[in-house]
């Protein structure tokens, strides 16, 4: 088991290498100067500024210079904010994304784990079809627009809770709602699935066989293997929530790590983007490599009951 | 089966909530050391900034709104009051040479830094060399190239400072020598370029010393945080020379404009700077309200054509899509807050400067002008691009209005709009990539100057391929003259030459600026021309101050 | 054409997915042909600027004038559009890698898994982004030397880049479908006959996957149009003055503030964008249901 943990660690390396030198190349043959601003820079400013930023001589110099500091640990300076390395930025902004992204799945998890099970139980009655209509619209409707539409409802309107911001613990609750949704929505959907695989297969005969104590228990070992694709889908999505979402940050002023995955882009900030690349890779592969050993886990444990 | 069935065993609720609990608590933890979470007091004033800023390191900072933190922080020999007038800063008073070369300052005796330690003309000196240092990159060195040697240093054609017109005969003298006389010199002297900064923080601490802890100051705030995306502190310098009347002020780079405002009208924020923070579409509403304060500062948006390209060749295509520009249109129905048209490029509020007309609106002349060009009714006008730039949300319907007013008034339907990414559509208008371009200028200074000057022949901000033999004499001139009055003349000439006779440019408005906050809140704000709003000057009416 | 037969006899079963069926061609019915017979032009500004729905105008106008019914349907041509494109992309791309890497299987199906494991793992937003303002320029020069002026380049770019965004999951799971039935005695057999690969995988394979390859499609339309909606929303979509849902609804969003309420603006976009992402998923769905009882769904 760890021989194989230690192998999937190993190869994330080159996957790793091989996104962050993608990203470094395109940013490098990208339109427009991370510089270049409304009034004329004259060339040797420029030049001095490309010197300091390690953005001067040709490609392959900058690239060896970049993987130069990579190995020791250091991602670089940004361009845009300019007092700034990319470790100082992702080191302020990441955790917050965390807390965020953390308390949003968490309850993501929580409510549609539950839901889905309600869904399950209802089955073939009205409960469910709603609780899936529910589901669907959870995640037909542009996260941007309920966003706004819950900010205009419950902290204009109502004014039960802040605006925007950062920095209590009301100001966390608002966007976590929002970010949780269309996880809520999916997490619905395939624990009901799963469910009701495993409940149609043996529900009915024990059921029949056994009293309402043993139902119980069926339905924990439905839940189990119910689960597996929760878990399964549940990788990537943490990764990706735990990375910040722009448009949930964005419109709530949140100062997280999800807006630099468009901002350092459109600042044309290379060292800042290959950084947030690289963060993003890394809890992906971190993310899968835990899901995987936690589908394993209980996988095994449903197999051998 | 009924819920009840599937509940679980109490041991196991137990040992849940027991895990919740310290899920809880590792959670709570995590986010007050790391996440940013804050128990601290709320501040006096919490200020909407409009973004975070870039740096605010005061000899690299080119964008107002980090030149508004740096003059928060930092003090040159001279600062404005809050009409925007020029008046004593660190430098208590100061002489002009009789032919306007030589300017001697004396520092103010109280004069300190926020460790307490006394602020010397050496650190004015030191300052100023390092602004024109190549090797820190500033942007705005070039304010100054107009000392004696500047360029030269600047450049890196001179490697000795001591030839540069400046000097400190002793710790509270400074003397200045200019290569001509300027006479906007004094504003120069109260932007952020031009303040001192610490030198022995810099030399410790490198690129770090701007962050609170290590920053010293001299303005009337010195730093006390700063989160990047989430908000900076700033609390009364105890050290200035005058006594600032609100203790803490908050400042949030908020970039959205309805989150601005929805701040603002949930009472969590108390200013709100910059019009772009407003949402267009409220701003005939909000222009009723009693917080709103409108602002005519410096700032012109225009149109450039490429006139190497064609139809744009051409004197007459420039000059009828001049006349027939529907400007009000666009003011009213897409601005929508009440700016001036603009038939000239410098905004008016420069004393004493008498503008030229301009080509106001008259669509029968553009509409002859346009058949004498070739095309009568717009038929076979070639394919063009507008570019803008897609940053923000008023560029992409102004672009769009106007294509659609030139498809109205003359028939051209042959405009198509490119909006571009910022960076992008830096470079185009950089390297001249385009046969329209929305554009706009913000002046650095009270003077027509700073408009004027940008379309030289080879200047860096031209970007129009226009030159004109003619019009960079007529800037030499102004240059060599003493006399004010002779050169608003001639500026008035040059404007001239610019807006009516060759038309390389389309003014559109000057920009205004909208300010939201409630004058039973806040006091110490006026609207002033070069909308340089001083931190310090600010007060909460009816608190004892 | 046989899954499309079988399709079309589930639809036809059950009432819900009939409704949503009929509502979607109606849709593309009247985005393909309504929008010039609405009795406005789709970029017609007036004076008329932000005003509720009226008789003259059904569903209101937008801050230039312009009369919100006739964009909208402007708009769902784009989007339908966007998504047909992108996903014919996604498919086409994802389908055939899914099945070379499934059916040549060994070291070459390893190395081409790895390789979107890597594709995975990168941010699309960023790599949208990019591409599309590096190939802007070529694309344009190519398309005017070309001659196609008629679509605006960055569209093209658009297309391409979205459809390559989703092709992931089709190829992961048409990959996994074909190594089952890669084992299968009648794929062996017609091996054994001498039918060549391709033919193997024309005539046998592709038919076997159309049912799930259909089922995705359905899934894979609603993700297009929320990463258009998404790209609209940060101003990197459709530029003016063209039109999707996309930009409709970020620009409604835009309007949203405590003082007025343009609830027209965002109601009708964004209430026809739920519906046909709605309708597609429930087809989606439902289809799925109905070719694969082993999958998690309802039975």
């Amino acid at each position: 088991m760890s021989a194989i943990i230690f192998r999937r660690l190993l190869a994330a390396i080159p996957v790793l290498f091989i996104i962050v030198s993608l990203t470094f190349v395109l940013m490098h043959n990208a339109p427009g100067s991370p510089f270049s601003t409304e009034r004329h820079i004259p060339a040797p400013i420029m030049a001095e500024l490309e010197k300091k930023y390690h953005l001067h001589g040709s490609f392959w110099r900058q690239y060896g210079d970049y993987l130069g500091d990579l190995v020791h640990g250091d991602l670089g300076l940004s361009t845009q904010y300019r007092n700034r390395t990319v470790n100082e930025i992702i080191a302020q902004s990441l955790p917050v994304s965390m807390v965020l992204g953390s308390l949003a799945y968490s309850f993501a998890l929580f409510a549609g784990i539950t839901l889905g099970g309600l869904a399950a139980v209802r089955h073939h009655k009205a409960g469910d079809r709603w609780l899936m209509f529910a589901a669907l619209l959870g995640i037909s409707i542009p996260n941007f627009v309920l966003a706004l539409l819950f900010i205009r409802v419950i902290a204009i309107d109502l004014a039960l809770l802040p605006v925007a911001g950062w920095g209590s613990l009301d100001q966390l609750i608002l966007p976590a709602l929002c970010l949780s949704v269309p996880f809520v929505a999916s997490i619905t959907r395939l624990t009901r699935g799963g469910l009701l695989e495993v409940l149609r297969l043996d529900f009915v005969r024990t059921a029949r066989a056994k009293g309402l104590s043993e139902t119980a228990v069926l339905f924990r070992h439905a839940l189990k293997v119910a689960i597996l694709p929760v878990i399964g889908y549940s990788g990537p999505a943490i990764a990706g929530v735990l990375t910040g979402s722009i448009v949930v940050e964005t419109i709530f002023g949140i100062p997280g790590i999800g807006p630099f995955f468009v901002n350092s882009v459109l600042n044309r900030d290379p060292f800042m983007t290959c950084g947030v690349v690289l963060v993003f890779g890394l809890f992906l592969i971190l993310c899968n490599l835990v899901a995987d050993i936690l589908y394993f886990v209980v996988d095994r444990r449903v197999t051998m009951q | 089966m009924a819920l009840r069935d599937i509940a679980p065993h109490p041991r196991t609720l137990v040992l849940a909530a027991g895990a919740a609990a310290l899920g809880l608590a590792l959670f709570l933890t995590f986010f007050y050391t790391f996440g940013g979470w804050t128990l601290s007091a709320p501040a006096d004033l919490t200020i909407c900034n409009g973004d975070e800023p870039q740096t605010l390191d005061p000899a690299v900072v080119t964008g107002q709104l980090e030149g508004r933190i740096c003059l928060a922080l930092f003090e040159g020999l001279t600062t404005r009051d809050a009409a925007g007038r020029i008046v004593p800063g660190m430098a208590q008073n100061w002489t002009i040479s009789p032919d306007g070369k030589t300017y001697t300052f004396t520092l103010r005796p109280e004069a300190k830094w926020s460790n307490g330690e006394p602020l010397t003309a050496r650190d004015f000196l030191n300052s100023w060399r390092r602004a024109l240092e190549p090797a820190t990159a500033s942007e705005y060195a070039y304010q100054l190239y107009y000392l004696v040697n500047g360029e030269a240093y600047g450049t890196g054609k001179i490697t000795d400072f001591s030839q540069v017109g400046v000097k400190a005969p002793d710790n509270r003298t400074l003397v200045v020598t200019l290569n001509h006389p300027t006479a906007y010199f004094l504003e120069l002297a109260s932007l952020q370029t031009l303040c001192p900064v610490y030198l022995p923080s810099i030399q410790k601490y490198g690129d770090d010393w701007i962050k609170p802890g290590r920053i010293v100051s001299n303005g009337p705030y010195v730093m006390k945080a700063w989160r990047l995306n989430d908000y900076i502190l700033l609390e009364a310098n105890p050290h200035y020379w005058k006594r600032v009347p609100i203790r803490r002020i908050k400042v949030l780079p908020t970039r959205d404009a309805n989150t601005c405002f929805n701040l603002f009208y949930s009472g969590k924020t108390d200013l709100i700077l910059d019009q772009s923070s407003l949402p267009p579409t409220l701003l005939p509403d909000l222009r009723k309200k009693a917080y709103f304060h409108t602002n005519a500062f410096g700032a012109t948006t225009f149109m450039r054509f490429n006139v190497k390209r064609t139809p744009f060749n051409d004197l007459r295509v420039r000059q009828a899509l001049a006349l027939a520009l529907d400007k009000q249109d666009v003011v009213d129905k897409i601005l929508r807050d009440g700016e001036p048209i603009a038939n000239t490029l410098v905004p008016p509020g420069n004393a004493g400067y008498d503008p030229p007309r301009g080509l106001v609106r008259d669509v029968d002349a553009a509409r002859k002008l346009l058949a004498a060009a070739g095309y009568p009714g717009g038929r076979g006008f070639p394919d063009v691009n507008l570019l803008y730039s897609t940053k923000g949300s008023a560029s992409s319907g102004i672009a769009t209005e106007i294509q659609a007013l030139w498809a109205r008034d003359l028939g051209i339907t042959s405009i198509h709009l490119r909006g571009q990414e910022w960076k992008v559509y830096l470079n185009s208008m950089g390297s001249i990539d385009f046969d329209m371009c929305l554009s706009r200028w913000v002046g650095d200074y009270n003077d027509p100057q700073t408009f004027i000057d940008m379309f030289v022949s080879d200047g860096g901000n031209n970007d129009t391929n226009w030159a004109s033999a003619r019009y960079d004499q007529m800037l030499a001139q102004s240059e060599s003259i003493p006399d004010p009055a002779q050169r608003l003349r001639i500026f008035h000439d040059m404007e001239k030459l610019l807006v009516e006779d060759e038309a390389p440019i389309v003014p559109i408005s000057f920009m205004v600026g909208a300010v939201l906050y409630d004058p039973h809140k806040l006091g110490g704000f006026e609207p002033n021309f070069v909308d340089d709003h001083r931190w310090g000057d600010f007060y909460i009416p009816g608190k004892k101050n | 054409m046989k899954a499309l037969l079988s399709f079309y006899l589930v639809v036809r079963r059950d009432p819900l997915l009939s409704v949503c069926a009929i509502f979607l061609i109606t849709l593309i019915v009247l985005a393909a042909w309504g929008v010039e017979h609405t009795g406005y032009a789709a970029t017609q500004i007036s004076s008329a600027s932000l005003q509720e729905p009226s008789r003259t105008h059904w569903f209101g106008t937008d801050i230039f004038g312009r009369d919100l019914f006739t964009r909208t349907l402007y708009g769902a041509r784009f989007s339908l559009l966007i998504a047909a494109v992108a996903t014919a992309i996604s498919l086409f791309v994802g389908v055939s890698y899914g099945m070379i890497s499934g059916y040549v299987g060994g070291r070459v199906d390893n190395v081409m898994m790895r390789l979107i494991e890597i594709l995975y793992a990168l941010p699309t937003l960023i790599l949208v982004i990019v591409l599309v303002a590096t190939l802007e320029a070529p694309m344009t020069q190519l398309m005017q030397g070309l001659g196609w002026t008629a679509i605006p380049p960055r569209f093209v770019l658009l297309f391409v880049f979205i459809g390559l965004t989703e092709w992931l999951t089709m190829a992961r799971i048409i990959r996994g479908q074909v190594l089952v039935l890669r084992q299968q005695a009648y794929i062996q057999a017609s091996f054994a006959l001498g039918q060549s690969h391709l033919q193997i995988l024309w005539r046998h394979l592709l038919p076997n996957l159309s049912g799930i390859i259909l089922v995705y499609l359905t899934l894979t339309l609603p993700a297009v149009m929320l990463d258009e909606s998404f790209l609209s929303f940060l101003g990197l979509g459709v530029q003016a003055p063209y039109a999707s849902w996309g930009t409709l609804v970020s620009e409604a969003a835009g309007l949203i503030n405590p003082i007025h309420s343009y609830w027209w603006m965002l109601l009708f976009p964004g209430g026809l964008m739920a519906l046909t992402l709605l309708a597609l998923n429930f087809l989606g769905d439902g289809l799925r249901d109905a070719l694969d009882p082993r999958s998690c769904g309802r039975q």
